[in-house]
């Protein structure tokens, strides 16, 4: 028996050992990309590659003090907060209709949402690059606002369909008795109990506009471009900086990231539209 | 529950708003796309639009890259679903049962998915896959072999293994939530009858993962279709057209060309495809979603 313990908590051994691997293997590349954006120029191009060296901040202060880096941030910041404000505002009233109100035709609509997802974007880049142009509003923050907000709806109405639809109809419905307009009954009662559901599809939207970049590579040129488009601009043969490379996309994921630690078990729901709990 | 009048209308007055936008949002550019696919139209010389017919089709569809595109395209879908289902469902098994440290090796592992489709192709272009100063590069060399130049003679494996690092941890995440809403006792009960672990794995454990599988093979599909930042910001769908998919190369039709017809066609043929692998994933798992 004792022998079977024994092998027993070998194999745990081995398996924690292999998961941590893993895990740093898989996490390396992001690790490498912090690790490099603390070196010298010079120092990020060694070969060996430097494991142990003096951290220096040069490349986050050159980064700041060329002072576009905030305005790429602020880009972003405003994009994907305006796109995800918009996109509540749009998807919550939505939702709620879905999940209160239901028709016959409610299935299809929602299956329908879900297909213009499947709509690629280079089928319509040319009309929509065409209007842009001639409303003026190329290189605009607004047209990005108004993009992210369309291209997340399809899954904020589904995610926020799916916290909807686990509420008790009975709480509604007492409040309906008690005379309850709709909005109130939305503002009072459904609100603040799904606050928690609201939240993490808030967060979605604002991770998956913040990491946009197909629109905003092919939309924006400098006035309206966010980070992301900026981090591509490293990509041409004058970008060869390494560290600072790193330190800029380092500067750029840092946020999401932490966001994503923070709500990895909500988003899981979001992301299969309630179809895995 | 039966709805009333009222309510069906106060459904339908909530519901509208989002409802109309996205079928502006569809409806208009796509009527557009097909307008443009029947001209001559291109940027550069505005005055000279005329009605063509199908020759843009014609065009698109005889030019060398179009066939390449649509195998890339393919073969970039494929493998990366391949490689992130079969990685994501091992991982996730490993790192299943509790472990010290467990939390902190999750949060490490969906890490990638928070980073920006720029700076994933940029790290990996530039820090790990350079064949000179590159981290690969010193790996083979202190392993003794010669350092691989990725971009120029593997390009389409180099933005697969990108894209595939990008995407694994969605697959971890989807399926560890679904692994902790397993039944512990069945398991249990199977190890006591003398079931090993490959048949806990291949008996309950992947016939549990079945719809997990298929939400990640669909939601991966949308994306993965549209792959186009990667390739933008690493290869520019080069050398040639090794790593030219559709998005791509109607970019480079519409916006370095500026030969409207051309890419409104191509836009097409990209709906088209889109459309007929989300025909066969909504019949698949479209059902298990609205229920439940």
């Amino acid at each position: 028996m004792s022998k079977l313990k024994q092998r027993r908590r070998t194999f745990d051994t081995l398996r924690a050992i292999a998961s941590w691997l893993v895990a740093l293997i898989v996490f390396f590349p992001i690790l490498w990309m912090v690790l490099t954006s603390f070196k010298t120029e010079l120092g990020a191009f060694a070969m060996p590659p430097e494991f142990f060296f003096k951290p220096t901040l040069e490349n986050y202060r050159e980064i700041m003090d060329r002072s576009d880096y905030m305005h790429f941030a602020w880009n972003s910041l405003l994009t994907s907060g305006g796109s995800t404000l918009l996109g509540m505002l749009v998807a919550v009233p939505a939702a709620y209709g879905f999940a209160f109100h239901p028709t016959l035709r409610t299935r299809g609509t929602l299956m329908w949402m879900l297909s213009t997802k499947m709509l690629p974007g280079v089928g319509v880049l040319v009309p929509i690059y065409l209007i842009a142009r001639n409303l003026g509003l190329l290189d605009s923050r607004i047209l990005l606002v108004v993009i992210f907000a369309l291209i997340n709806l399809p899954i904020m109405v589904w995610m926020i369909y799916t916290y909807f639809r686990d509420i008790p109809r009975d709480i509604l419905e007492a409040a309906r008795m008690d005379g309850a307009t709709t909005l109130q009954e939305i503002r009072r009662v459904l609100l603040p109990v799904s606050r928690g559901g609201l939240a993490s599809t808030a967060l979605l939207s604002l991770i998956l506009s913040w990491n946009e970049a197909f629109w905003s590579l092919n939309l924006t040129t400098t006035n309206a471009a966010p980070l992301s488009a900026l981090v591509a601009s490293f990509a041409s043969p004058e970008g060869l900086f390494w560290a600072k490379l790193s330190a800029v996309s380092t500067l750029a994921c840092a946020p999401i990231l932490v966001l994503g630690w923070g709500s990895q078990k909500q988003l899981v729901r979001g992301l299969t539209f309630g179809a895995v709990k | 529950m039966r709805a009333s009048r009222p309510t069906s209308r106060t459904g339908r007055l909530m519901v509208s708003p989002a409802v109309l936008m996205l079928f502006v949002w569809m409806i208009v550019p796509l009527a557009m796309t097909v307008y443009f696919s029947t001209q001559y139209y291109n940027l550069l010389y505005p005055g000279k639009t005329s009605f063509v017919g199908l020759e843009n089709f014609a065009y698109f569809f005889t030019y060398p890259s179009f066939f390449t595109s649509v195998i890339n395209t393919l073969l970039l879908v494929g493998s990366v679903l391949a490689i992130t289902v079969v990685f994501g469902v091992l991982i996730s098994v490993l790192v299943d049962a509790p472990f010290p440290g467990q939390g902190i090796v999750r949060m490490l592992l969906i890490s990638p998915f928070f980073i920006m489709p720029t700076v994933s192709a940029l790290v990996w272009k530039n820090l790990l896959m350079n064949p000179v100063s590159g981290f690969f590069a010193w790996l083979s060399v202190s392993l003794g072999m010669t350092p691989v130049n990725w971009f120029s003679d593997w390009p389409l494996l180099s933005i697969i293994l990108i894209v595939a690092w990008e995407w694994l941890p969605f697959a971890i995440l989807i399926f560890i939530t679904s692994l902790q809403s397993m039944n512990q006792e069945q398991k249990d009960a199977a190890q006591m009858d003398g079931a090993n672990a490959f048949a806990v794995f291949r008996y309950l454990t992947l016939p549990h993962l079945a719809r997990p599988i298929a939400v990640v093979v669909m939601v991966e599909s949308i994306f993965l279709l549209n792959i186009f930042a990667e390739i933008f910001t690493t290869t520019s769908g080069g050398p040639g057209d090794a790593t030219t998919n559709l998005p791509f190369l109607i970019f480079t039709q519409a916006l370095l060309e500026f030969d409207v017809g051309a890419a409104s066609a191509g836009g097409l043929v990209a709906v088209v495809l889109a459309n007929i692998v989300a025909y066969f994933l909504i019949r698949l798992i479209g059902k298990s979603l609205t229920e439940a």
